[in-house]
């Protein structure tokens, strides 16, 4: 059995992987536009201010798109097929690549999601449940 | 600008398997051809433009490539926009040749994924990866997916493209697949990442394709045999990974068209037959709507009842595209879009004066768009 790839932390990463840790989901924010962005990044992709934040999601959202993998690209993925992969958008306006927990056929876009946070081979991982 | 550029000449290595050859090795195959089909010498040409190879990124590619051409290039280099890169360079060579900076550009792509890696394709998205997110496909069948649930296009709509290749495809005897695709085929195809099936997927080739380039002035005074001039070009980027794309359902394709349509001064309704890039079928129905060949949303009724296929109202793909002709990203397109204004494409258009071709590359992050003509 292959392992799952498990992201790497960053000092540019570490508060949104340890915010997960913590039980809440990060976001940053802009202190100079109020720009609301996932993943992290060192400026503000509007204004390009350099004041930028974390901050505690909602952890809810809704879904924008989701795929199902019925072969898997890496062999740790194999026994879980077939699986899905989500878009959502947190209600604070934040994007980021997720799965969904429910069933496939229950599957809709624009559907209320809330936050399930799961270990992943000791990681804390943001997952989100149908609401 | 207007058709004082031409393309003076097309090659293409055969598409599919070529076990031990590098693509600097087809690059130069295809870059012959080329040069040959526009009776030009490869001494009068001063600039290389070559796109970087997907499945392997080479650090100063147009060096290696311009020595191994034999060549002291004016102007040139490699090119990183993925699929969108061969009408990229073009447009940038036909710039260049009008403001003076060089005469003759050769414009070539080449890459060895069958044979060699195509881990490229596959990968995981960074720390994404822990989700399972894998692969350009998967990407792909994201927008897909989107699109078929805000606008109700359908499966079978995705199918109706990679049938339309698969037909043209199956009629070019150059083309790597040829074995026609049946609504039931498909529908039976198996599914990779859905909303994507199997044939929603291009082919992964060994290949090259060229092109030369020149101004109308110089083919006609040196007697070039088939030149084909280029009407408009123009480029469109969409620079947000799928995630962070605020609407998943329209790209720059539309920015690009419209600046390539207007260089040209002519619009939707005066092209007959139109290469559109098709990494997946998804991207064709997207690009019919984002150049105003219909609606945004209804891409999927336009590709109905064998529209885009030959003797319908805008053929597409007519030597089978990426789904089947090769897998190759995009010059190929070009190359077919140059024969149906020759007259010689094996699923000739009777009578096409203008042909659109469209590159697009990453995630339907960068967009190039061609039109050619007979003027």
């Amino acid at each position: 059995m292959s392992e799952v790839p498990l992201p790497t932390v960053t000092p540019l990463t570490e508060p949104y992987w340890a915010g997960l840790t913590e039980g809440e989901l990060r976001h940053q924010v802009c202190g100079a536009c109020s720009n609301v962005w996932l993943p992290a990044r060192e400026e503000c992709p509007r204004c390009l201010s350099e004041d930028v934040a974390w901050q505690a999601s909602s952890g809810r959202g809704r879904l924008i798109s989701w795929v199902v993998y019925h072969q898997a690209s890496h062999p740790a993925f194999a026994d879980r097929v077939p699986y899905n992969v989500a878009v959502v958008e947190l209600d604070e306006g934040a994007r980021l690549i997720t799965n969904v927990l429910g069933p496939l056929e229950e599957l809709a876009i624009e559907r209320p999601v809330v936050l399930q946070i799961e270990q992943e081979a000791g990681f804390s991982v943001p997952r989100f449940r149908l609401l | 600008m207007r058709g004082k550029v031409v393309i003076a000449g097309i090659g293409q290595t055969a598409q599919g398997k070529h076990p031990d050859r590098s693509p600097t090795s087809l690059n130069v195959e295809a870059c012959c051809k080329a040069l040959q089909d526009a009776n030009v010498d490869k001494d009068a040409v001063d600039a290389l433009f070559v796109k970087y190879p997907t499945s392997g990124h080479l650090p100063m590619y147009g060096q290696t490539m311009a020595e191994a051409m034999g060549l002291q290039p004016r102007i040139g280099g490699v090119w990183d926009q993925g699929g969108a890169a061969s009408a990229s360079m073009i447009g940038f060579a036909a710039s260049a040749i009008e403001q003076g900076q060089c005469e003759v550009a050769l414009v070539t792509i080449a890459d060895n994924p069958r044979t060699g890696t195509r881990q490229a394709y596959e990968r995981g998205w960074g720390d994404d990866a822990v989700f399972g997110w894998f692969g350009t496909p998967a990407s792909y069948a994201m927008i897909a997916r989107r699109h078929m649930e805000e606008f109700g296009t359908k499966q079978e709509h995705l199918g109706a493209v990679a049938q339309a290749c698969r037909r043209h495809g199956a009629n070019n005897p150059g083309a790597q697949l040829r074995k026609p695709l049946s609504a039931q085929d498909y529908a039976a195809s198996r599914q990779v990442v859905d909303p994507l099936r199997r044939d929603d997927c291009c082919l992964i080739s060994d290949g090259g394709a060229a092109v030369v380039l020149m101004s109308a002035v110089r083919a006609r005074a040196v007697g070039v045999p088939a030149p084909v001039p280029i009407l408009g070009y123009g480029q469109g980027q969409t620079s947000w990974e799928v995630a962070q794309r605020p609407r998943l359902t329209d790209t720059a394709a539309a920015v690009s068209a419209a600046t390539a349509f207007a260089m040209a001064g002519v619009g939707p309704k005066d092209i007959q037959v139109a290469q559109l890039y098709d990494c997946f079928t998804i991207t064709v129905l997207m690009t019919l709507e984002d150049y105003g060949f219909c609606k945004k949303g209804e891409g999927g009724p336009f590709v109905e009842d064998g529209r885009i296929e030959i003797g319908g109202a805008l053929p597409v793909n007519t030597s089978g595209g990426l789904l089947s002709e090769s897998g190759m990203p995009g010059m190929q397109l070009v190359t077919e879009g140059v024969r149906q204004i020759r007259g010689t494409s094996s699923n000739q258009v009777v009578g096409a004066t203008t042909s659109l071709v469209s590159n697009q590359g990453g995630i339907m992050h960068t967009h190039s768009t061609l039109i050619l003509g007979s003027s």
